[in-house]
């Protein structure tokens, strides 16, 4: 009987007992082959000496990549002593220093590595050796970090899963485990409270109490394979990574230069590094909590300046604040507020660029902008005076209308006495 | 138009129409006067409320969107920027709770001047119907501005109806259109508000105002007993009406004082995924219910307090719309007094459950 005497639909019941049997053979072939044909695999689970961080969701598992692929050997080989023979390429358990170049045997290669992202990164090897933690393994100090002290040997997962040690996340209390214990670093004579005190600091908050991942977490200043402290120079390019115009400001700005001849830590000297807090109105200027003070001294240019700067913000942030106050007024009154708030939004704007501006030192641009924002405010302010005033008008009005109504019920209620009258009468 | 000319209207509508025993019934229509006399009016100031909440109802519509984004903001323009949206939304509000409270006070003028009785019993019943109605147009428009207070009275509400056994849950379902208080359930409302409780308060209050025109003004019991010749009356048409009218331009007048001084605001727009604020409460004339089932310990006897309360105002609110086919069989001797002190036991727990629900 040839295929084409066949009747239709015992050619569509071919395909689909066909599709049924081969169906799931098909799709999940790959994950398949991590079990069957992993003999050491299992194995080690027989006997139960598998890896103590084994996890079946590990990012090199679930992608078929075969424990031999890293250890070496024949995962195919069912005979124990051949499988992990020399011969069959077997290598074992690489030591803590050969750790960087065993993960760098793919890492490195983008031949291979961007058959799984065709944008990875394969510079991670050659990174870490130029970090503290490389540098030191090579000199032969084995308590450092190496790949796994971060990523873990068997349960790597990919920095997008909130589950990974490095998700951005996570990257703090990854960073602790080492950097925290006192005993463990005593020898490095380095500080240990850097996660307390970022745990307190704007970005640490930022981060880990409101899961903002737009805040930088340990890696975003330091790097991470190539971690290293910024070193004096680079302290305004790390801040600057993010706050691009203080940055530039900064750079550009007489302070700037001063800094760089006194060799003082640009942003972090008045900011601080890990520690750092959200920044207030007061700590410009000439008052208590005025960082300008710690340097200036009453009379000098920079007590001028400092004194100009601070004046002209809080004389914009105070309007601000009063407009503020009405739009909720009108808000409350239930007025029209949106032209009010669109002005206030213009004001708030000028008065972040002011503050930002504050890095240049520069009386003349920051008194431009907050003008600019005074402005805004200003008109803010009006408006919302004449919303309220209109609410006001309102009750006027009112009183025309009641006053008319009234007319015609005093009128009304001499008319019903007339007809009472008239009909008693 | 002088008097020649509507007469000539009149006949003209006449040949046509048969509208003469109309108006002679008019003309001859007589009111009671006696010292029970104002409450009369109640109904009357009832209806001129409704007749405000559709007026500004349709002006309200002309403008609302219904949505979740964009039922708060219409609403929102309405107040800020369409020519005397605020006052039209203000009196929309003001009158729809004063119309719910006039309501009550016609009912209770009704239970207690005892004009329910016989043979008064469907315009008790289609009054009693008239009042559920009512309160299902103020509870379908409070979420209609989708604000934080509405969306979370809505859930609490519409959860409770959930403790009614056995068809609570569907109920529920059918009034949120989903297992949760979503933008269906903002459309659902909307439809009960605009389209179906309108059509059906309409056809029920004509029904209702035809009874009342039909049967005329109730006399109360006293007022029977005097005789003919002190029994005083005045005519319906134009005394009694232009009474109406008088009291009707006072609560326009108290409506505009409390739209334009006490204006209402629009409050938070609600989020859904947001915790419920602190203070949510349901409209006044469903605090002694809310109450209530907030007092009630969890279980009484086996059965949950919740379902026990619902069971309770489901049997009384039953029981008090039958009251006329039933209220005839208690002993006359002293039927009176039962059924005042029945209704001042009544009047007392609202008020009490009211202010409780409010104190606490």
């Amino acid at each position: 009987m040839s295929v084409l005497k066949l009747q239709p639909y015992k050619i569509f019941t071919v395909l689909i007992t066909g599709m049924v049997l081969l169906g799931p053979g098909l799709v999940s072939g790959e994950k398949q082959l991590a079990y069957t044909s992993n003999t050491c695999l299992a194995c080690h689970k027989d006997e139960e000496v598998l890896p103590e961080d084994f996890f079946k969701q590990d990012i090199h598992f679930i992608s078929g990549i075969l424990c031999a692929d890293c250890h070496g050997g024949d995962s195919a080989e069912e005979d124990e002593e051949l499988a992990m023979s020399a011969r069959r390429g077997f290598t074992g358990v690489p030591s803590k220093r050969q750790i960087p170049a065993f993960c760098g045997k793919c890492h490195s290669k983008i031949e291979y590595m961007r058959v799984y992202r065709p944008r990875i990164a394969t510079d991670q090897v050659q990174q870490y050796l130029q970090s503290v933690h490389g540098k030191k393994l090579g000199q032969g100090d084995e308590k450092v970090a190496d790949c796994t002290s971060c990523h873990s040997a068997h349960r790597i997962l990919p920095a997008s899963d909130p589950r990974s040690s490095t998700h951005a996340l996570n990257v703090p209390q990854t960073c602790k485990k080492c950097h925290s214990n006192s005993i463990y670093m005593k020898e490095y004579n380095i500080p240990t409270d850097q996660f307390e005190q970022y745990a307190k600091s704007v970005h640490g908050m930022a981060l880990m109490d409101k899961g903002d991942l737009a805040s930088p977490a340990c890696n975003d200043c330091h790097g991470n394979h190539g971690a290293t402290p910024p070193g004096l120079e680079s302290i305004s390019h790390v801040c600057g990574t993010c706050h691009l115009n203080n940055m530039q400001y900064f750079s550009d700005s007489k302070m700037g230069e001063a800094f760089v001849e006194q060799k003082l830590h640009g942003c972090e000297e008045c900011h601080g590094n890990h520690g750092i807090q959200s920044t207030s109105d007061n700590l410009l200027g000439i008052g208590e909590k005025a960082i300008c003070m710690n340097c200036h001294e009453q009379g000098d240019d920079g007590y001028i300046t400092a004194d100009a700067l601070h004046k002209m913000l809080r004389r914009v942030v105070s309007l601000y604040d009063s407009a503020k106050v009405k739009r909720n007024k009108v808000q409350q009154i239930g007025m029209d507020d949106i032209e009010i708030g669109f002005l206030l939004q213009e004001a708030k704007q000028s008065i972040v660029q002011a503050r930002t501006l504050i890095h240049t030192f520069d009386t003349v641009k920051v008194g431009q902008k907050t003008a600019e924002g005074y402005k805004k405010t200003k008109q803010a302010v009006i408006l919302a005076d004449n919303t309220i005033n209109d609410f006001y008008v309102r009750r006027y009005g009112f009183g025309a209308a009641t006053f008319f109504i009234t007319i015609l019920i005093v009128a009304l209620f001499f008319k019903i006495r007339e007809i009472d009258k008239q009909k008693r009468a | 138009m002088n008097k020649k000319s509507d007469d000539r209207l009149l006949n003209w509508l006449d040949e046509r129409f048969n509208i003469s025993p109309f108006l002679d019934f008019m003309k001859h229509k007589q009111v009671p006067i006696h010292k029970h006399s104002v409450w009369y009016y109640m109904g009357g100031v009832a209806l001129f409320l409704f007749m405000v909440q559709v007026l500004t109802g349709i002006l309200l519509l002309l403008y609302y969107q219904p949505g979740v984004d964009s039922s708060y903001e219409s609403i929102r323009f309405i107040v800020t920027k369409v020519n005397f949206g605020w006052l039209i939304r203000s009196l929309h509000s003001w009158s729809a709770n004063l119309l719910v409270l006039f309501i009550f006070i016609h009912m209770f003028s009704t239970f207690f001047t005892g004009a329910f009785k016989n043979p008064r019993e469907l315009t008790w019943l289609s009054g009693f119907i008239l009042l559920a109605l009512a309160l299902g147009f103020g509870f379908s428009g409070y979420l209609l501005p989708w604000n934080e207070l509405a969306f979370f009275a809505t859930k609490v509400g519409t959860d409770i109806t959930g403790a009614v056994p056995l068809v609570g849950k569907a109920i529920k379902i059918f009034l949120r259109g989903s297992e949760d208080v979503t933008g269906g359930t903002l459309l659902r409302f909307y439809a009960f508000h605009v389209a179906i409780i309108p059509a059906i308060f309409t056809f029920v209050l004509s029904v209702h105002l035809l009874f009342i025109q039909r049967q005329g003004m109730h006399e109360p019991d006293f007022y029977k007993k005097l005789p003919r010749e002190k029994q005083k009356t005045i005519a319906f048409f134009p005394d009694f009406f232009l009474k109406d009218i008088l009291l009707w331009l006072i609560v326009l007048n108290i409506l505009l004082f409390l739209a334009v001084f006490f204006p209402w605001d629009i409050g938070i727009k609600a989020d859904p995924f947001a915790s419920a604020p602190q203070g949510i409460r349901p409209e006044w004339y469903f605090m002694f219910m809310f109450q209530t089932l907030k007092l009630l310990p969890a279980h009484i006897l086996f059965i949950e307090g919740e379902i026990v309360g619902v069971l309770m105002f489901g049997v009384g609110g039953v029981a008090w719309m039958l009251l006329p086919f039933w209220a005839g069989k208690i002993n006359a001797q002293i039927r009176t007094r039962v059924l005042t002190t029945l209704g001042l036991l009544v009047v007392a727990f609202i008020l009490v459950m009211t202010i409780i629900g409010y104190v606490m």
